[in-house]
């Protein structure tokens, strides 16, 4: 039997306030344990939380910003379970009337498609705290300097049908976050976490499957391994006969499968209930007419900019628009050097080549726009060839910012050898060194021109201008 | 309503607690008077009324994004029954 993948996806965003939800306690993510901690955020009996006002701007933006309905009247409820990540036994969340609802995502796939996810609602909520296991004995020590950081919960409807859905979902939610500047959304900080509703149902089918939920996926990359081992999982289970059961089940990365969590803690009983300690939030015409008027400009528009002002393919304009970061010096870069093409040649080729084999974020990057910009004036003047342009660019995009080019091409004595005089008598030397591969040249096999070039660089240390190398060689070898 | 001895099992167990027989039929004599009072109060036509989500008539009690000193760690853990240096100490939650 053909079986088709459903999936509904919660994700949780923690956004990039000073302070945590309910007091004025540091989010600063890596403190020592339990050094970010107040009477309110360690639930001291007595204590009462004040909400965060960024926290509303933040999440309402978001909201705005995924197309959702936002309720001019929301308010806060507990959601009750007892466990020692929570230090009152409760999560302050919303259930009855969250902040935000029946928003969407347009996404745009590889074959061209486009694919729209709607979204649920979203809900503003505090996190709860990191549990840290003895190796040895039998005790766990929670560190609750995360206990209270601002959350926003986006839960879609399920959906997705494939994992690539998921992925440009979940990429275009960071890309969202970081242009509107609330979050990091860095997963393996965990300020982006997904967590995946998944069942499957005979194609053709419009009856949903029983779901499992998976918790615990830490990068896109273990979202698509959990995806691919609960799909077989539940599969398998069925086609052997078997039922889906409705659980909760954590993703082991080390072991790469998913494991069924412990009966007690999947009794998901949470005893929602109005929260009395905060009164409602009401927000006002003026205030979403101003968080329309201060809305950034998204990664959508700004790849069709790419393309229809600055001459971009689609495909690498979409790349370099998706992240802030990347774009941020894409357009820096080219308004103080006006050529987008040799930036595009740069960014596409050096910057995501490392970014990639470093295994980096765009947000790591210190490479300065000013001094991207006087790196390509320098290659267009031809001061250096771009064979070691690529080695001065590395050595920048490493660097701290400011980076002295001037004194590193000095140093390292890069400066382009372009003297006609210098190349020719390198060329004739090696001519009349290699008298065999002349003969054959001239015989027809035009292409050993190849190796006469790669021995000039190497002999010139790779400083030479090609196009002067090439020109000699064609007039030298054709000479005799 | 009428609570019954298993309900008041799943609600400790829910919240962690330990009963034994005598303290399951204390906690459900008074549950069930709890609930009762409810029971009371549902017999109220409420149709129509919106139901109350704060007891004042408030709304945005906000405070500005402010970083305020924490509490020093040892004063924070001092309260907890058991507690290393830099953290409380509970039993194992993972196996
Ligand atoms: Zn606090």
């Amino acid at each position: 039997m053909e079986w088709e993948l459903v999936m509904g996806l919660e994700v949780h965003i923690e956004l990039a306030t000073k302070t945590k939800i309910f007091c004025g306690c540091s989010t600063e993510f890596g403190g020592a344990p339990n050094t970010h901690c107040c009477p309110v955020c360690t639930g001291m009996p007595g204590t009462l939380p004040v909400l965060n006002r960024q926290v509303v701007e933040y999440a309402v933006r978001a909201g705005l910003a995924l197309n959702c309905d936002i309720n001019r009247y929301h308010k806060f409820d507990r959601k009750n379970y007892f466990y020692p990540d929570l230090t009152k036994a409760y999560q302050i969340s919303q259930l009855y009337l969250p902040f935000a609802q029946n928003g969407h995502v347009d996404l745009k796939l590889k074959n061209g498609d486009t694919s729209t996810i709607r979204i649920h609602e979203i809900h503003m909520e505090e996190d709860a705290g990191k549990l840290i296991h003895s190796s040895y004995g039998d005790e766990t020590y929670p560190d609750y300097n995360r206990c209270g950081v601002p959350l926003i919960e986006i839960v879609s409807e399920p959906d997705f049908r494939t994992t690539e859905e998921v992925i440009a979902y979940l990429t275009k939610l960071k890309s969202i976050c970081e242009y509107l500047d609330i979050s990091d959304c860095k997963m393996e900080e965990g300020s982006m976490r997904a967590d995946v509703n998944l069942s499957i149902r005979p194609k053709g089918s419009d009856t949903l499957g029983t779901r499992t939920e998976m918790k615990n996926i830490n990068s896109f990359k273990a979202i698509e391994r959990a995806i691919a081992y609960e799909t077989k999982r539940q599969i398998a289970l069925v086609e052997d006969g078997g039922r889906v059961v409705q659980e909760t089940r954590r993703w082991d990365e080390s072991k790469a499968q998913t494991f069924a969590m412990r009966s007690k803690e999947n009794a998901q009983d949470y005893r929602y209930f109005p929260e009395p300690d905060l009164p409602p939030v009401r927000i006002s015409e003026e205030e979403i007419a101003y968080y329309r008027s201060i809305c950034p400009e998204f990664a959508e528009q700004k790849a069709e900019r790419y393309v229809s002002e600055l001459g971009l393919s689609a495909e690498d304009a979409a790349i370099l628009a998706d992240s802030k970061y990347l774009a941020e010096l894409f357009e820096g870069t080219v308004a103080i050097c006006k050529d987008a093409a040799e930036v595009r040649y740069w960014m596409m080729t050096q910057v995501l080549y490392f970014l990639n084999e470093r295994n980096l974020q765009p947000a790591d990057i210190t490479l300065a726009a000013e001094d991207f910009a006087a790196f390509v004036q320098i290659v267009k003047a031809g001061r250096i060839n771009r064979q070691t342009g690529k080695t001065v660019f590395e050595a920048m995009f490493f660097a701290e910012a400011p980076f002295d080019l001037e004194g590193y091409i000095r140093e390292h004595d890069l400066e382009q050898v372009d003297d006609d005089a210098l190349i020719t008598e390198t060329i004739r030397a090696l001519i009349a060194a290699n008298p065999k591969a002349v003969e054959q040249y001239r015989s027809g096999q035009t292409k050993i021109v190849g190796f006469f070039v790669g021995q000039t660089m190497k002999q010139l240390k790779g400083k030479a201008n090609p196009a002067t190398v090439n020109a000699v060689l064609e007039r030298e070898l054709n000479q005799g | 309503m009428e609570i019954k001895k298993e309900l008041v099992s799943y609600v400790a167990d829910l919240s962690r607690i330990r009963l034994d027989e005598t303290e399951v039929a204390e906690m459900q004599a008074q549950m069930s008077e709890i609930v009762g009072y409810m029971d009371i109060l549902n017999q109220l036509d409420t149709d129509g009324i919106e139901p109350m989500s704060h007891i004042f008539s408030i709304a945005n009690v906000l405070r500005d994004d402010v970083v305020q000193p924490s509490y020093p760690r040892a004063d924070i853990l001092r309260n907890a029954p058991e507690h290393t240096d830099e953290a409380f100490v509970v039993p194992k939650t993972v196996e």
